[in-house]
């Protein structure tokens, strides 16, 4: 997998207008690699998940976009980082219905299940990164 | 006349001030290309001409000071005006930056050291002036943002009756806390003054639905529900419902429609009213 069309889009998330913006930078790269109107969708999703969830539980960090290939296939790989609190339990914080908020506890789990690759990096003390690919097809 | 330890280009400004302002507003309208009545930038010159005089001499170093207080005014609403009207702040401040260039032409044929010394002052006096244009300009702009998304926040929430005794709220593009509260208020408000017994929330305009939203949505939908009403939500397009199913997201037992249009005929059958056409009622 390698990234294409140049260098990744970097947008601070630091106010819920930010998760806003996120959304809309997604969904223009989701548009520019053809993805389905569902899949278009799907992705947008998780990425206003995971933006909020940067925001909230990790007091704001940054989203990198980009558009990436593997061979013929394209995708948007979307990445979320914040030097916040970390995240002690993974699995816990992978189970559906769980929340150290006061959310749905659906943000992280239902997220993994929207897009096609999950990747999450956390440390406690050091912070979180999520990365997530959507390919088209 | 030359007074007593009076600076030269003091004198020279107000002898020669129906030229020098003659020259600058000239100059100003060349960069607003017409857009400002020609009365209208003389009233303006004119004012900040007349502000400008006294604290000609000055470098501009001190223009937060008191002696600055009235051209400060006068510049900080002229790039509102300029602002609200759509200026960029680039040609707001170049009117400032524009009576430099008339100074200069007008002396050019000076040698005098003491003048040339005057007009760097003068020079930086109109650098700090004009970047104070910058600042009120984008003050302004932050302003007219705000009102903007706060008048936005009335305008896209309407509670609409569709029926007797059903109402609904179509909502349009992002729902994030501050709208939820205005549409569930509206809401339950409309519901007590009318008594009605139905509400639809129709989201077809809604572009992305996250937990967030979700929630928001089950909210106040639960809100309606307490009062007595029943609460629908339509408007769940084919990539929505199967990006809720992913999430994971339940809806429990609120009742949900494709379209506006199955959510009203849900609404009316079971108030008891049948629609059906003309010609089958016999």
């Amino acid at each position: 997998m390698t990234a294409a069309g140049g260098e990744p889009e970097e947008l601070p998330i630091a106010g819920d207008d930010d998760v806003v913006r996120v959304r809309q930078l997604v969904r223009t790269y989701a548009q520019r690699v053809k993805l389905s109107l569902v899949n278009q969708t799907k992705l947008v999703t998780a990425a206003s998940e995971l933006a909020r969830n940067t925001l909230v539980y990790g007091g704001g960090g940054v989203a990198r976009i980009e558009v990436v290939t593997d061979g013929v296939r394209q995708g948007v790989r979307a990445v979320f980082h914040d030097d916040g609190p970390g995240i002690p339990d993974v699995t816990l914080a992978l189970a559906d219905g769980w929340s150290s908020g006061s959310g749905l506890g659906l943000g992280l789990s239902g997220s993994r299940r929207l897009v096609d690759e999950f990747d999450l990096d956390t440390e406690v003390g050091r912070g979180t990164t999520v990365t997530v690919v959507k390919w088209r097809g | 006349m030359v007074g007593v330890g009076e600076r030269r280009l003091v004198v020279v400004l107000r002898e020669r001030r129906d030229e020098v302002l003659e020259q600058w507003v000239r100059a100003a309208a060349a960069t607003l290309r017409g857009r400002v009545t020609a009365a209208e930038l003389e009233r303006e010159s004119r004012e900040l001409y007349t502000a400008l005089l006294p604290v000609v001499g000055d470098n501009g170093r001190d223009v937060s000071g008191e002696r600055y207080a009235e051209i400060r005014s006068l510049l900080a609403e002229l790039s509102r005006t300029r602002a609200r009207a759509g200026y960029t702040p680039s040609e707001t401040a170049s009117s400032v930056f524009a009576l430099k260039r008339v100074v200069f032409e007008l002396t050019e044929h000076d040698a005098d050291p003491d003048l040339f010394r005057e007009l760097m002052d003068f020079s930086s006096l109109l650098d700090a002036l004009g970047l104070f244009t910058f600042e009120t300009f984008a003050r302004a702009r932050e302003e007219i943002i705000a009102e903007q998304s706060e008048q936005l926040l009335e305008l896209t929430t309407p509670v609409v009756k569709l029926w007797e005794g059903v109402l609904a709220v179509p909502l349009v593009g992002t729902l994030d806390s501050a709208r939820t509260q205005v549409v569930m208020e509206k809401l339950l408000e409309s519901l007590v003054e009318t008594g009605a017994e139905h509400a639809i929330i129709d989201i077809t305009g809604v572009l992305a639905v996250d937990t967030q939203v979700a929630q928001h949505l089950l909210k106040t939908a639960f809100a309606a529900r307490l009062m007595g009403a029943e609460c629908t939500i339509s408007g769940i397009r084919p990539q929505i419902a199967q990006t809720i199913v992913a999430l994971g997201i339940e809806f429990g037992d609120i009742t949900t429609k494709a379209s506006l249009a199955d959510a009203l005929r849900h609404a009316l059958r079971s108030e008891g009213v049948e629609v059906v056409a003309a010609d089958r009622v016999r």
